[in-house]
């Protein structure tokens, strides 16, 4: 016995060894994957990618509060200042005069190579004539003012054609010429940062950065009353990690602390309080041994459910040392094992569900939680018999098992008040259905109410773009990609005219592929041809032709302006703007072109009837976020009702009875019902984490109901009903149970405390419920 | 630019005594008193690089306090309205809208009329130096800006009439270029 017990102790400790050496290299994650499809569509592709890297995530909305618009002035200034030169931000953004000069200063130098309006009919007679009368006109109205310095060098207007296009809509307000919020309050600035929106080292890094420089600035500044807020995708990223990571280590504190509490008042002895932690600690590391295999990494959230997974398991453990001081191993072996693996296999078919589910952050706990139990239960039937050898020594519970037997009885008077309350539940949740459920994505989102106002508020200040609308086109390469994108912006420039979409943003505005390039440039003419249809066009017009020397020289120049690529838009503004709508993947490119709404809404099925069959997609972000959400409560009711059908499935192979499995089942529905209905009465929007709880109601009451049905199988005769020790091992495992799933319910982050409201209270009336409906014959 | 201003205020202590029989406070008070009005007018603009004035008509309306819109008719349609401190442009379907109270040149560059149509001379003190000749039959206002910022954009404004009527404005450019607007007044309120 004695070499059997340390070789498997050896084994197991091996096996142990492995597993730390596993999770101490995996990575663990706590981004928005955790909520994004792993097989998407076309459109969540790349709803999946802005939400990784687009520019929206990357942006950082910052406002100064506090002091008096003059020192929020000077602060802007100067954060912007020592921003801008930091790697960390490739764009801030103040509002300072000035600070678009080297845009502006570029637009101008290619002008011919960027202007729309640039072809051979430009330059003749007749172009040249209308176009600088065009340019005569605008200098009547103040619309013209920016125009006259430029008149002499640009008079056919090629500035404005370009700027006529991007958005002049709604700046933010302005004061002491920095941004400012909408009551003038606030400065505010709009920073982008150099890390993707998926790098939450890079985002926290960054926003500490942006933190330490302003209080720097504000030290510098003697203003001492100046506040920085900030919002944005990335602080959400940060923020939410920090949220997760101390909810992790919280949890599992608390849940540990309290079953160790009960376990010791269970047991009397540290070395069976030892023992019995022996299939948690393995359970947890398992569950997380599994998922790093499986996936690479871990989510946070999902280590957050090990607090639940630690009250789930111990159970097995309860059940050995209580169950076996009275029976011995062998008879622990025969007469209850059967019993906790029927239990084992109902909860694995309520976890093994999740697997299928296309929402990853879901797959994931359905694995860990899982791999969890199957290893505490294994460990619990294999290793911790050979460690504990005969010597169960343990306090006698049978004390508190007659107890128990005794208010068996006495609570079966409460069988019809108890389906009067359910058929009363059942009512509430079938009158109120409509109102049950909380159909937004971000019901899920562990991002905080007070950071979702600060951010809604922030956004209205600044007029930050939402990127609602995309038109996005898939090409085989960047030359490919922009003359889709130009190809796709003449078809957009038509619902434009016909008021269907207020206007739209493209790279090949800024970027014109080489072939609209060339064909642009080839339609500049020669110097002594432009000298003489200028003299031709001029004749008649104020402007004479002789004082358009420096155009002809521009014309030029332009002539012989090497092409633009990528890199001559090097430090401007633009090339963010190009880089970001302009996207690689591999070997693939693809192309956003954002949308604005014009007077009214987007007309959707005029504009998708306009794209029909040109390969590009209209995607609006709004309607797939909610279709995804949609989709995962779709798919969560199909898993819940398959997981609860499997349930059903092995309970009536198992027990080979109609009668048996509707007493097993009946308490654990009605447990369900009140459950649900309860939370709704107290205000709780259910969401689909809550469908898995209630899953999960069932895969781990059943533990329980299991007990109350098995002494009629086998002994019919001789076994009437439970014994005290059982029903003792079964109160305290019940008692763990909802220990750690209650723990869950403390959790701010929505996913776990859905799952913690539901199945805590699900698990104790699952008991309960058993104990009332036990059948009069096995109840003695 | 000192040299000029110096002549101004030397010109302005001559010419104080000589219209004390009608001065801007008593400008002013007639020019409230206009409720608002539908004007035609026909501007005129001085570009150097032209060798022909840009000429443009059209139609104000001013509703006092601070309404006033311009519709140019030709030589292109384009309508202009400024509301409070919201300036819009509309011109061949594309509009523009500035927040005025962002853009402090622009803003005194308009107070400048709204200030003269309203008679409003604490707002008009606020940018430039008022300086009145002539009777009240025919006065001549002229407004020279105060400030750096808005002497950088325009020299002089030089605002005539007759009682309370505006007959026209004309602007002198920073870039001696200059504008001039007659206007005739064609209802009253």
């Amino acid at each position: 016995m004695k070499m059997t017990a340390g070789r498997t102790f050896l084994l197991w400790l091996l096996a142990m060894l492995a597993g730390a050496a596993i999770v101490w290299n995996t990575r663990f994650t706590a981004d928005m994957s955790f909520f994004l499809p792993s097989h998407p569509t076309a459109e969540q592709q790349v709803l999946v990618d802005q939400l990784k890297e687009g520019v929206v995530s990357r942006l950082l909305m910052l406002a100064i509060e506090g002091g008096e618009a003059e020192q929020r002035a000077v602060l802007s200034r100067d954060l912007r200042g020592r921003l801008a030169k930091m790697s960390e931000f490739v764009s801030v953004q103040n509002g300072e005069a000035g600070s678009q000069d080297a845009d502006r200063a570029f637009l101008f130098k290619h002008r011919y190579l960027l202007s729309p309006a640039i072809s051979p009919e430009r330059f003749t007679v007749a172009g040249l004539q209308a176009a600088i009368a065009n340019s005569i006109d605008l200098l009547a109205s103040p619309a013209g003012m920016m125009l006259k310095p430029m008149l002499a060098r640009d008079p056919t207007g090629e500035l404005i054609e370009m700027l006529s296009g991007l958005n002049a809509g709604a700046q933010p307000n302005s004061r002491n010429g920095v941004w400012a919020s909408r009551d003038g309050e606030r400065a505010m600035l709009l920073v982008q940062t150099q890390a993707l929106g998926s790098d939450t080292d890079g985002q926290e890094a960054a926003i500490n950065r942006l933190r330490s420089e302003f209080a720097a600035s504000a030290e510098a500044a003697g203003v001492t009353t100046a506040k920085l807020q900030l919002s944005g995708p990335g602080l959400f990223a940060v923020n939410s990690r920090a949220t997760i990571k101390d909810e992790v280590s919280r949890l599992s504190l608390i849940s540990s602390i309290a079953i160790i509490v009960v376990l010791l008042f269970v047991y009397r002895s540290f070395r069976l309080l030892g023992l019995g932690l022996l299939p948690v600690v393995s359970g947890a590391l398992g569950g997380v041994v599994a998922v790093s295999l499986a996936y690479g990494s871990v989510f946070g959230i999902t280590v957050g459910f090990g607090a639940a997974l630690i009250g789930e398991s111990v159970d097995y453990s309860i059940y050995y040392f209580v169950q076996s001081g009275k029976t011995g191993l062998a008879g622990w072996r025969e007469r209850f094992w059967p019993t906790i693996r029927l239990g084992v296999l109902t909860s694995v078919c309520g976890f093994g569900a999740l697997l299928f589910s296309g929402f990853p952050g879901l797959a994931q706990l359905g694995l860990y939680a899982l791999s969890g139990v199957i290893t505490a239960a294994v460990v619990t039937r294999y290793v911790l018999p050979q460690l504990t050898g005969s010597d169960v020594r343990m306090r006698d519970l049978a004390a508190l098992g007659r107890q128990l037997e005794k208010v068996i009885p006495a609570i079966h008077c409460l069988r019809w008040p108890v389906i009067a309350l359910a058929l009363a539940a059942a009512t509430t949740l079938f009158i109120q259905r409509g109102e049950l459920w909380n159909p937004e994505l971000s019901a899920l989102s562990p991002i905080s109410k007070a950071d979702q106002n600060i951010d809604m508020a922030l956004r209205a200040d600044i007029g930050a773009p939402d990127s609602r609308y995309l038109v996005v086109i898939n090409a085989a390469g960047r030359e490919a990609a922009l003359q889709a994108a130009e190809k796709t912006g003449a078809q957009l420039d038509q619902l434009v005219r016909q008021g269907v979409i207020g206007g739209y943003d493209s790279p090949a505005r800024f970027l014109p592929s080489q072939a609209t390039q060339a064909s642009r440039r080839a339609g500049l003419p020669a110097e002594a041809d432009l000298r003489r249809n200028l003299q031709i066009a001029q004749q008649d017009s104020p402007l004479a032709a002789n004082k358009l020397d420096p155009f002809i020289a521009e014309i030029a120049s332009a002539r012989h302006l090497p092409p633009l690529e990528r890199a001559t838009l090097d430090n401007t503004s633009l090339a963010l703007a190009v880089d970001s709508l302009l996207l690689q993947h591999g070997e693939s490119w693809s192309v956003l072109l954002p949308l604005r709404p014009g007077e009214q809404a987007i007309d959707v099925p005029a504009l998708k009837a306009a794209l029909a069959g040109t390969g590009a997609l209209f995607i609006d972000m709004s309607v797939e976020f909610n279709k995804l959400y949609n989709d995962y409560l779709h798919e969560a009711t199909l898993l819940s009702l398959a997981g609860f059908g499997a349930i059903v499935a092995l309970l009536a192979v198992t027990l080979r009875s109609p009668r048996r499995l509707a007493a097993v089942l009946l308490p654990l529905v009605l447990a369900v019902v009140i459950v649900i209905a309860g939370l709704h009465l107290l205000g709780e929007r259910l969401h689909l984490l809550h469908l898995i709880g209630m899953l999960l109601i069932v895969a781990v009451g059943s533990n329980y109901a299991l007990f109350f049905d098995r002494p009629s199988r086998d002994h019919p005769s001789l076994d009437q009903h439970l014994d005290p020790e059982t029903l003792a091992s079964m109160l305290i495992a019940n008692v763990t149970t909802v220990i750690g799933f209650g723990t869950l319910a403390l959790s701010s982050v929505p996913v776990l405390h859905a799952v913690g409201v539901t199945v805590g209270p699900g698990a104790m009336l699952a008991l309960l419920l058993s104990a009332i409906f036990v059948p009069r014959e096995t109840a003695a | 630019m000192i040299k000029r201003i110096f002549c101004s205020l030397l010109l302005a202590a001559f010419t104080l005594p000589a219209c004390a029989a009608f001065d801007v406070a008593q400008l002013m008070g007639d020019l409230a008193k206009l409720k608002g009005g539908k004007a035609k007018f026909v501007e005129k603009k001085y570009i150097s690089l032209l060798d022909k004035p840009l000429i443009s008509t059209g139609e104000m309306n001013f509703t006092a306090p601070d309404r006033l819109e311009k519709r140019t008719l030709t030589p292109k349609v384009e309508t202009l309205l400024l509301d409070k401190d919201m300036l819009s442009i509309e011109r061949e379907k594309q509009k523009l809208t500035i927040n005025l109270s962002n853009q402090p040149e622009a803003l005194a560059f308009i107070d400048s009329i709204r200030g003269t149509l309203t008679g409003n001379r604490a707002a008009l003190e606020k940018n430039y130096l008022l300086h009145l000749s002539g009777t009240q039959d025919k006065w001549v206002l002229t407004l020279l800006p105060s400030e750096q910022k808005i002497a950088a954009l325009v020299l002089r404004i030089i605002v005539s009439g007759s009682k309370n009527q505006i007959r026209s404005i004309e602007y002198l450019q920073a870039d001696g270029d200059r504008s001039v607007m007659s206007i005739e007044p064609v209802e009253l309120k």
